[in-house]
């Protein structure tokens, strides 16, 4: 199979690569237990089904309870489903908006160019989480929706940065310029011309963004800023540590979810790294 | 270079202005009246809570047009008056912000600057041959994915329940009073160490890795080729591709403030540790308004100014940009 | 000095296999000679060249010999090629405007560069100076930023550090295909010029550009598909080659007075073979009008006349 795969080099390499390989079988398996999950566990998160409160891991329930009894892993399985939704959507806004600037930026360039360009330095200097924290602290409720919106709309700078550079790079090759001297219309060469070639920087940047996102949202549900009624692996830790699980080493209650989170996102760092690699020959280990 | 530090100057003041309007924008714009809703959720009684909703009403000036309001609060913040505190009233939101600040800087300044430091020497290092690049990486990148409060949570746990080699509450012991003696900084630094650990750590890992990344880079540029070919020795083009590789890492810290800070917030309440971070959660929880703004203010304050030095140290160390060229698009 | 090639070869290692860049080169140069290195791109002169000084991956050393004044090239060794480079063999790369350490004065990294080779700059400043008025740089650019340089200053500037510590070989790749015609003439009148003086001892002049060469280089080495070709002295390539190859070359060169109205520029039809599977025997075998039964053997690179090699079978009958 591989003497065929040789042809598609890029595949060839893609899977051949360790840093990839390690890191999507990583996800794959935390999305995995995140679908899976929610469906073998018999439990309600917030259910207190354990009568004798805190209990380590056992044989009934499998990550241990919490200070109230709550079955742990039912928790952890569905802040899991939260944190990929929050990432995916979170992540994907972020990215998309951060697009949308950076190409238009990027290749109107001028006037635009330099007032998108102070606009995204400002957002980028302000410290996203402090905002967050005033806008937040004034809705009485909120879902994990409104936790999405939040995290595209403070991290798309990164992107559009990102993107801007690229576009400015490219939109001085010959093919642009030919795409522009025969009259095609601005945004489809944006999207035939320029985006494909930037495909693989863009994956790179989705992939970071996902990766930040999951970040934000932790951070943010630990001060107690995420969803008011729904279970994230940040939530939990902020339960953990606001029910004394530190001090009454509790320890089954907090590791799960940090560890869970410090997994995806180191596994999603080096299939970054990885995903360089393949994309661009000159790093690649021969 | 005036047209590279002109353009900072007109971002950060542009920015200051956003972000100082974005704060006494927002509790005017949310839903429902702002001072009731304070009160409602500090459930106050109901005779203590007509007197202050009028008290509050004319402190905010909410019974004046909103035009003199917006005036009126720009002028009490260049008069060093950010209101009074909720929370621990009646001292002034300054009193309570300036207590809390020595605490921030002892804990935010060596570790940002020791893991930006330490990090970027590291990664450097790694860079060196493939086998320490990929022993050495992975550990960089664990560090950078894990969240700062976890690592907060786990080292607090593991040195100071299970080991019981450190405090975690506090910056020192309740027992003791703030003095210049000895068993005092000692006590101090031993609160110290944990929450700086952990923020150290994060940073490293991230620099290291980005570090790492930038060297590589560098190593394969064409003038790291010419003087290989050339015979120059190795450590001459290292010397080289680490001064090149710092500059991309200089603008970085000034990008990664925001996270930092983050960090901090978080690694504060992990340790009750009385900085900014600690006090603005304090301030959401019991809804006290005045120093929830005071909070953002400073944050805001500090991260502009800080932006602004690390965009000063730039212009010193990359000589392109004194000559008129900026190495780095403003 | 004298360059004695034998039988180099140097691959390419890839996913597919290895490349036969240079499948096998014999040659020589005289001391005090400019020998250029001309053929298609992909043809094995830039690996030549650059392996003569610096092979690194992917590039592989397979095999063979280079004697530089009877001493042999460890070209294999990283290491122990480090004395020999700057001060025996040196180059003047292709990228040279992108040379030199963009945040470092060009006269510090001068200093740095040769004191890491032993070389105290004081001492060497004033011949530095000397030089750097020759090629027509103020000694200012030494206080210089490589930025604020234009593309022919820092080519010039890149020419006087490579050849600064007298080289014995100069391998000059491509120095003016990035360059005007006005300059690239001064640029290789400013090699001879190097030579004359005695700054280097003999030179391999890289390009595809023999109108260059023409101007500039005693002998032509032609080469072609990762083999020789042909070499003889610069007159005798251009008005009377012998390889199919160079005849289709230097016929296909415009010619001063000649409209093209009337005649058709003739350039030579098909692409060069793949390396990864060289085709057997003689690599132009495909493209030459001239091309007979005997061709599917490999042509020796036999010395026909004084000084003139060919490798071809037509050519020895």
């Amino acid at each position: 199979m591989m003497e065929r795969l040789k042809k598609y080099e890029f595949l060839y390499f893609a899977l051949r690569n360790t840093k990839l390989r390690v890191g999507l079988l990583i996800i794959f398996f935390f999305v995995l237990l995140a679908i899976v999950g929610p469906l073998i566990t018999k439990y309600d998160p917030f259910a207190y089904v354990n009568p004798l409160g805190p209990q380590p891991p056992s044989a009934k329930y499998w990550f241990g309870t919490t200070f109230f009894g709550q079955d742990v892993f039912t928790q952890f399985v569905l802040g899991l489903r939260a944190t990929f939704l929050v990432a995916v959507v979170g992540g994907g806004l972020g990215t998309f908006i951060g697009l949308l600037i950076g190409f238009v930026a990027g290749y109107r360039g001028g006037i635009i160019d330099e007032i998108l360009n102070m606009f995204t330095n400002i957002v980028l200097v302000i410290p996203t989480l402090a905002v967050l924290l005033i806008v937040a602290a004034y809705l009485e409720v909120r879902s994990v929706f409104i936790e999405c919106i939040f995290i595209g709309l403070t991290a798309w700078p990164w992107v559009a940065r990102a993107v801007r550079a690229q576009t400015f790079s490219l939109r001085t090759r010959e093919f642009v310029d030919l795409a522009r001297m025969s009259g095609m219309n601005p945004l489809k060469i944006i999207f035939t011309e320029i985006a494909p070639n930037m495909m693989s920087y863009l994956v790179l940047t989705f992939i970071l963004q996902f990766g930040g996102a999951i970040l934000i949202a932790a951070t943010l549900d630990f001060i107690g800023l995420g969803p008011t009624n729904a279970i994230s692996l940040g939530v939990m830790m902020q339960y953990a540590v606001m029910w004394g699980a530190l001090l009454l080493g509790m320890w089954w209650w907090f590791i799960p979810p940090g560890l869970g989170i410090t997994a995806i996102v180191g596994a999603l760092y080096v299939m970054n790294v990885g995903l360089d690699e393949v994309f661009n020959p000159k790093l690649r280990e021969m | 270079m005036r047209r590279y530090i002109g353009r900072k100057i007109l971002i950060y003041g542009l920015t200051f202005f956003l972000a100082v309007s974005i704060d006494w924008l927002i509790p005017r714009f949310m839903p429902g009246d702002p001072i009731a809703n304070m009160l409602a959720r500090a459930s106050v009684n109901s005779t203590a809570a007509q007197v202050m909703h009028e008290y509050y009403t004319h402190v905010f000036g909410l019974d004046l047009p909103i035009w003199q309001q917006y005036l009126n609060f720009w002028n009490s913040l260049f008069h060093g008056d950010l209101g009074r505190s909720v929370y621990m009233f009646p001292t002034p939101v300054v009193d309570v912000l300036s207590r809390a600040v020595p605490y921030d800087m002892f804990l935010l300044l060596p570790s940002i600057l020791l893991s930006w430091y330490a990090g970027n020497h590291f990664g450097a290092f790694a860079a060196r041959s493939k086998w320490l690049d990929n022993t050495v990486s992975p550990i960089g990148y664990i560090l950078t994915a894990t969240p700062y409060m976890w690592l907060g949570i786990v080292l607090a746990w593991f040195f100071g329940i299970v080991l019981d080699q450190f405090p975690i509450a506090g910056a020192y012991s309740f027992s003791l009073r703030p003095n210049l003696s000895w068993p005092f900084i000692l006590d101090v630094l031993h609160h110290w160490f944990l929450p700086f650990a952990s923020l150290f750590l994060v940073g490293f890992g991230g620099w290291a890795i980005g570090m790492r990344n930038m060297i590589i880079y560098e190593l394969e540029a064409d003038y790291s080729r010419y003087l290989e070919a050339l015979g120059a020795p190795k450590n001459l083009i290292r010397k080289y591709a680490f001064q090149n590789g710092i500059l991309p890492q200089i603008t970085g810290l000034a990008l990664q403030l925001g996270v930092i800070v983050a960090g901090a917030l978080v690694t504060e309440v992990v340790f009750s540790y009385p900085g900014i971070g600690y006090l603005l959660l304090a301030a959401i929880q019991n809804q006290d308004y005045f120093l929830i703004q005071g909070c953002f203010l400073f944050i805001i304050i500090g991260v502009l100014l800080a932006n602004f030095i690390i965009d000063i140290a730039y212009v010193i160390v990359d000589p392109r940009t004194r000559r008129g060229m900026t190495g780095e698009s403003a | 000095m004298s360059l004695q090639v034998e039988d180099l070869k140097i691959y390419y290692q890839t996913l597919r296999g290895d490349v036969k860049a240079l499948d096998g080169v014999t040659f020589s140069i005289r001391d005090g000679e400019i020998m250029g290195l001309a053929g298609e791109s992909g043809c094995g002169k830039t690996t030549l060249g650059y392996g003569l000084i610096h092979l690194t991956p992917p590039k592989k050393y397979m095999g063979g010999c280079v004697r530089l004044d009877g001493e042999e090239l460890p070209i294999w060794d990283n290491d122990r090629m480090n004395p020999f480079r700057y001060k025996r063999v040196s180059i003047i790369p292709q990228y040279a405007m992108s040379a030199m350490n963009p945040t470092r004065k060009i006269g510090k990294m001068a200093s740095e560069l040769l004191s890491a080779k032993g070389v105290v700059f004081e001492t060497i400043l004033p011949e530095l100076l000397r030089r750097l008025d020759l090629v027509d740089l103020s000694s200012d650019v030494l206080n210089m930023y490589p930025i604020e340089l234009s593309g022919g200053m820092k080519q010039r500037m890149v020419m006087v550090l490579s050849t600064l510590l007298n080289p014995s070989l100069l391998v000059a790749d491509e120095i003016t295909s990035a360059l005007d015609v006005s300059t690239q003439q001064a640029v290789a009148e400013m090699l001879v010029e190097f030579r004359d003086r005695d700054f280097v001892k003999s030179m391999v002049v890289v390009t595809h550009d023999i109108s260059i060469l023409y101007q500039i280089a005693d002998s032509i080495l032609v080469m072609y598909a990762g083999k020789l070709a042909e070499k003889a002295s610069t007159g005798t390539i251009i008005n009377s080659p012998r390889h199919p190859y160079t005849k289709l070359l230097i016929s296909s060169l415009p010619k001063v007075g000649v409209r093209y109205a009337e005649q058709k520029l003739k350039g030579i039809p098909g692409n060069p073979p793949m390396l990864l599977n060289p085709p057997v025997g003689c690599r132009f075998r495909d493209r030459c009008p001239f091309a007979f039964k005997k061709c599917i053997e490999e042509p020796p690179f036999i010395e026909v006349e004084p000084g003139h090699f060919v490798a071809c079978w037509k050519e020895l009958d």
